[in-house]
C-alpha cells in the first residue's frame, strides 16, 4: 500500500543528493583552504599530542559527504529501504521541547551566547562548523514529511533563506566589530580608516553596482524558474482556512496576539515600534561608534537593537510561520498539524488572582474597583519605574539625556520589555489580563 | 576606424552622451556630472565607504528591487483586472500567457526579497551607527520607506484573490477593528456617541475605511489595487529621491570622523 504521507520519495532523495554534493564541494574547498593556510591543531595527549594539519580531518569529512551524496543518487529508486533519515528518537526529542516556553528560552540563550562568545564564533573555523551543523541538520530534517510540508511551501522559502542571510550578516557585523574594538583598545586606526583613499565613482562604484544588479537578476530568474508562485483556490468568504495567517512579515505581530489583545498587539505596539525606530537617532546621545562597526563603543544600543530584531522580531516570525498550526496551537517541527489538538487554556485575570485567590473574596461589582490592582500596576510600571530607572541603573543616561528624552527612552524600553514580560507571566502564573475591562474592550 | 569609434563619433551618439567615452580621468569625472542617472552619485568617494563589506550594498539592492517590481508590475497590470469576476481568473490565465514567462514569479519573489533587504539595510545602518548626526532625519525617512515597503507588499498580497490572499488580508486588517477610539471593537469607541447614537460602528470605523466595506470584498480589491499600483509606489519613489538626496547632503555614506 502506498503511504499518502511518505517521509521519503525518490524526488526528495535525489534533491538531498544534490545538497550533500554541494556540501562536499564546500568542504573540499575548505580542506584545500586550510591546507594552503597551513592550519594545524593539536591532538589530545592520549592520542600522542602532536600537531596535525587540519586539512586531514576536513578532507575525510568531505569524502564522507561525497559517499553520502552518491548513496542518495544510487538508491533514489527505493525510498522505502533508504536508511539515511532522521532517527525517530531524535524527532521525539525535538518534539518534547516543542512549546513556546522552550522556544523563547532557547532563542534567549542563543542570543546571550552570541554576544558572550562573540570572539569565538566569528572565527572562520567556528562559523564553518556551525554552518555545517545547520545544513546537515536541515538535510536530515527534510527527510520528515511534516517538516517538508511547512518548510517547502513556496512562500516560506524566503524565510528559510532569511534565516541564513541574517545569520551571515550578524557574523560579518561581529567580525568587523571585534576587529575594530581590538584596534581601539590598542590605539591603532580603525579598519575603516585604513586604505581609505578617494577613488573615482566611475569605474569603482558603478561597475560594482552593475555586477550587483546582474547577480540579483540571475538569482531572481533562477528562483522564479525553480519555484512557481503559489495560487490557491479562488477566494471563498465562507471557507475560513485553519490556521489563517497574515503575510509572513507580520507574523511576529500575529504571535503577539497570544499575549495581548488586538488593540495592543495589532495597533498600539506596531505604532510604538515605528515611533521607537524613528526616535532612535534622537535618544542615542552616544557620539562614538558613528560610521564604523563596533560593539564596545555602544554596547547598550547594539544589545537593545539586536534583542529587538533577533529574538523579538525574526524569531517570532519563524515561530509564527513554522510552529503555529491550526487554531494557532504550537506544533513541533516534526509534528503533524492536527486540527483537533487541544490546548488547555485555564488562564486567569489578575483581578481573580488578587481578589479571589489572595484575599478570598468575591470579585467586587464595580469594575474599576475590581481592576484597581491591575490599573495601579500598569500605571506604576509606566509612571514610577522610569523614575526608579533614572535614579539607579540609568543614572548616567538620565544626566546625559535630560528629562524629556529620558521619559521617551524609558517608556520605549518598558514597552519593548512588556512583551517578554507578559509571556513570562503567562507561563508562570497563567495570567490572562492584567487589566480586564471587556465592557470597553480595554484589556491589557 | 573601428565600428565602435565610428558609432561614438556619430552625431546621434554625441547628441546623447555629451563627452568622449570615460577612459581617462577627465572623462570619468565628466560622465558623472553630465549623465542624469549617474549624477545621483558623487564624482569620487572614499574607498571604505563603498566597500561591499561595509554597506553590504543593501540600500542599492533594495532600490534595484523596487525598479524590478515596477517593471514586472507594469507587465502584470496589462493582464489583470481588479474585479471579483476577473481577478482570480486573470492570474490563473497568466500561466498560459507564454510571453510573460516567469514575470509573476519574479514579481512575487522580488517583493519578498525587498522586504528582507530593506530590513538588512536598516540593520547595517544601525550597526555602523550611521543614523547619528547629521544623518538622523535620513533614518526617519528610512523608517517611512520601511513601512511603505511593507504596505506595498501587504496590498499586493490581496490581488491574486485566492484563499491565501483574502484570508491573510482579513487577518491583517481585522486589527484595525480594535484601534483605540477609531475601531468599533477598540477601547474608547463606545465613548464616541452622541445622544445614544454610536459614531463608531462596523460601518464607519477605521477598518471600514481601509476595506471600503465591512469585509474584504470588491471595494477592498479596488482600493488595494490603486494603493498598490499607484498611490504607494508614487510616495515611495518620492521618498527614495529625498532619501538619496539626503545621503549626499549629509556628507555621503558615513565614515569614521
Ligand atoms: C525602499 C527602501 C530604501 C532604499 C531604496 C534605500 C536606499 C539607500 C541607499 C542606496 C543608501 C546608500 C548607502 C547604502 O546602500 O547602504 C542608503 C543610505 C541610508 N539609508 Fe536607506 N534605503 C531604504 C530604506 C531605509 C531604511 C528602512 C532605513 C532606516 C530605518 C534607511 C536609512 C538610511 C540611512 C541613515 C542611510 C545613510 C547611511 C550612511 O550614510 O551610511 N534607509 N539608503
Amino acid at each position: 500500500m502506498l503511504d499518502p504521507h511518505p517521509d521519503l520519495t525518490s524526488g526528495v532523495i535525489h534533491g538531498l543528493g544534490y545538497l550533500y554534493a554541494l556540501l562536499f564541494c564546500m568542504n573540499a574547498y575548505w580542506a584545500v583552504r586550510s591546507f594552503k593556510l597551513g592550519y594545524h591543531f593539536r591532538l589530545p595527549k592520549s592520542l600522542g599530542g602532536q600537531d596535525v594539519p587540519s586539512a586531514g580531518p576536513w578532507a575525510m569529512y568531505a569524502v564522507l559527504l561525497l559517499l553520502v551524496a552518491l548513496a542518495h543518487f544510487v538508491s533514489a529508486g527505493r525510498p522505502d529501504a533508504f536508511l539515511i533519515r532522521l532517527p525517530g528518537w531524535l524527532q521525539d526529542l525535538v518534539n518534547v521541547f516543542a512549546d513556546p516556553i522552550s522556544y523563547f528560552a532557547l532563542s534567549t540563550v542563543l542570543f546571550v551566547a552570541m554576544i558572550w562568545l562573540r570572539e569565538w564564533w566569528v572565527k572562520p573555523t567556528a562559523a564553518w562548523v556551525l554552518l555545517n551543523i545547520t545544513l546537515v541538520s536541515m538535510g536530515l530534517a527534510i527527510t520528515d514529511y511534516d517538516f517538508r510540508q511547512i518548510v517547502g511551501k513556496p512562500d516560506n522559502v524566503p524565510i528559510v533563506g532569511m534565516l541564513f542571510i541574517v545569520a551571515f550578516f550578524t557574523w560579518i557585523y561581529f567580525k568587523r566589530a571585534n576587529d575594530n574594538d581590538k584596534r581601539i583598545a590598542e590605539g591603532r586606526p580603525l579598519f575603516e580608516q585604513e586604505n581609505n583613499e578617494k577613488v573615482l565613482v566611475w569605474p569603482d562604484l558603478v561597475y560594482a553596482e552593475l555586477i550587483c544588479m546582474v547577480l540579483i537578476t540571475v538569482v531572481l530568474v533562477a528562483w522564479g524558474i525553480v519555484l512557481e508562485a503559489p495560487l490557491e483556490e479562488a477566494a471563498n468568504a465562507a471557507k475560513t482556512p485553519n490556521p489563517s495567517k497574515a503575510p509572513w512579515y507580520f507574523l511576529g505581530l500575529q504571535e503577539m496576539l497570544v499575549y495581548y489583545d488586538p488593540w495592543l498587539a495589532g495597533v498600539v505596539f506596531p505604532s510604538v515600534i515605528l515611533v521607537g525606530l524613528m526616535a532612535i537617532p534622537y535618544i542615542d546621545f552616544n557620539k562614538r561608534g558613528s560610521g564604523y562597526y563596533s560593539f564596545n563603543e555602544r554596547k547598550f544600543a547594539v544589545i537593545t537593537f539586536l534583542f529587538g530584531f533577533l529574538p523579538l522580531w525574526v524569531a517570532m516570525i519563524i515561530l509564527g510561520t513554522f510552529l503555529r498550526g491550526p487554531n494557532w496551537n504550537f506544533f513541533g517541527i516534526f509534528e503533524y498539524w492536527d486540527t483537533h489538538k487541544l490546548a488547555v487554556l485555564d488562564n486567569v485575570n489578575l483581578s481573580d488572582l488578587f481578589w479571589t485567590s489572595m484575599l478570598g473574596q468575591a470579585l467586587p461589582g464595580n469594575m474599576f474597583l475590581r481592576e484597581l490592582p491591575g490599573i495601579l500596576l500598569v500605571l506604576g510600571y509606566f509612571a514610577i519605574l522610569p523614575g526608579l530607572m533614572a535614579a539607579t541603573v540609568f543614572r548616567k543616561f538620565f544626566h546625559r539625556m535630560g528629562f524629556i528624552r529620558f521619559v521617551v527612552f524609558s517608556n520605549l524600553v518598558l514597552l519593548m520589555v512588556a512583551l517578554p514580560l507578559k509571556m513570562v507571566l503567562r507561563w508562570t502564573f497563567n495570567l490572562k489580563y492584567i487589566v480586564a475591562i471587556p465592557e470597553y474592550f480595554f484589556n491589557i | 576606424m573601428s565600428v565602435g569609434e565610428y558609432i561614438r563619433n556619430s552625431q546621434i551618439w554625441k547628441s546623447i552622451f555629451r563627452h568622449p567615452a570615460p577612459y581617462d580621468r577627465r572623462n570619468r569625472t565628466v560622465v558623472m556630472l553630465t549623465n542624469f542617472f549617474l549624477h545621483l552619485h558623487p564624482v569620487n568617494v572614499k574607498q571604505q565607504g563603498i566597500a561591499l563589506s561595509y554597506t553590504w550594498c543593501m540600500g542599492g539592492i533594495t532600490f534595484f528591487l523596487f525598479l524590478v517590481e515596477t517593471i514586472t508590475g507594469v507587465l502584470l497590470m496589462f493582464y489583470y483586472r481588479p474585479t471579483l469576476e476577473w481577478a482570480f481568473q486573470d492570474i490563473l490565465l497568466l500561466r498560459d500567457v507564454n510571453t510573460l514567462g516567469i514575470m509573476r514569479e519574479i514579481h512575487r519573489w522580488g517583493a519578498h526579497a525587498m522586504v528582507i533587504t530593506v530590513w538588512l539595510h536598516m540593520y547595517r545602518v544601525f550597526l555602523t551607527g550611521s543614523y547619528k548626526p547629521p544623518r538622523e532625519f535620513n533614518w526617519v525617512i528610512g523608517v517611512l520607506l520601511l513601512v511603505l515597503t511593507l504596505l506595498l507588499s501587504f496590498t499586493g498580497y490581496l490581488l491574486p484573490w485566492d484563499q491565501l490572499a483574502i484570508w491573510a488580508i482579513t487577518v491583517g486588517s481585522n486589527m484595525a477593528r480594535a484601534t483605540p477610539f477609531l475601531g468599533h471593537e477598540g477601547p474608547g469607541a463606545a465613548i464616541l456617541n452622541i445622544g445614544g447614537f454610536d459614531l463608531i460602528t462596523n460601518a464607519s470605523d477605521a477598518r471600514f475605511m481601509l476595506l471600503g466595506g465591512r469585509f474584504v470584498g470588491e471595494a477592498t480589491l479596488n482600493r488595494f489595487y490603486i494603493l498598490h499600483c499607484v498611490a504607494i509606489p508614487l510616495v515611495v519613489a518620492g521618498l527614495i529621491a529625498v532619501h538619496f538626496w539626503r545621503v549626499r547632503k549629509d556628507g555621503g555614506i558615513s565614515q569614521p570622523l
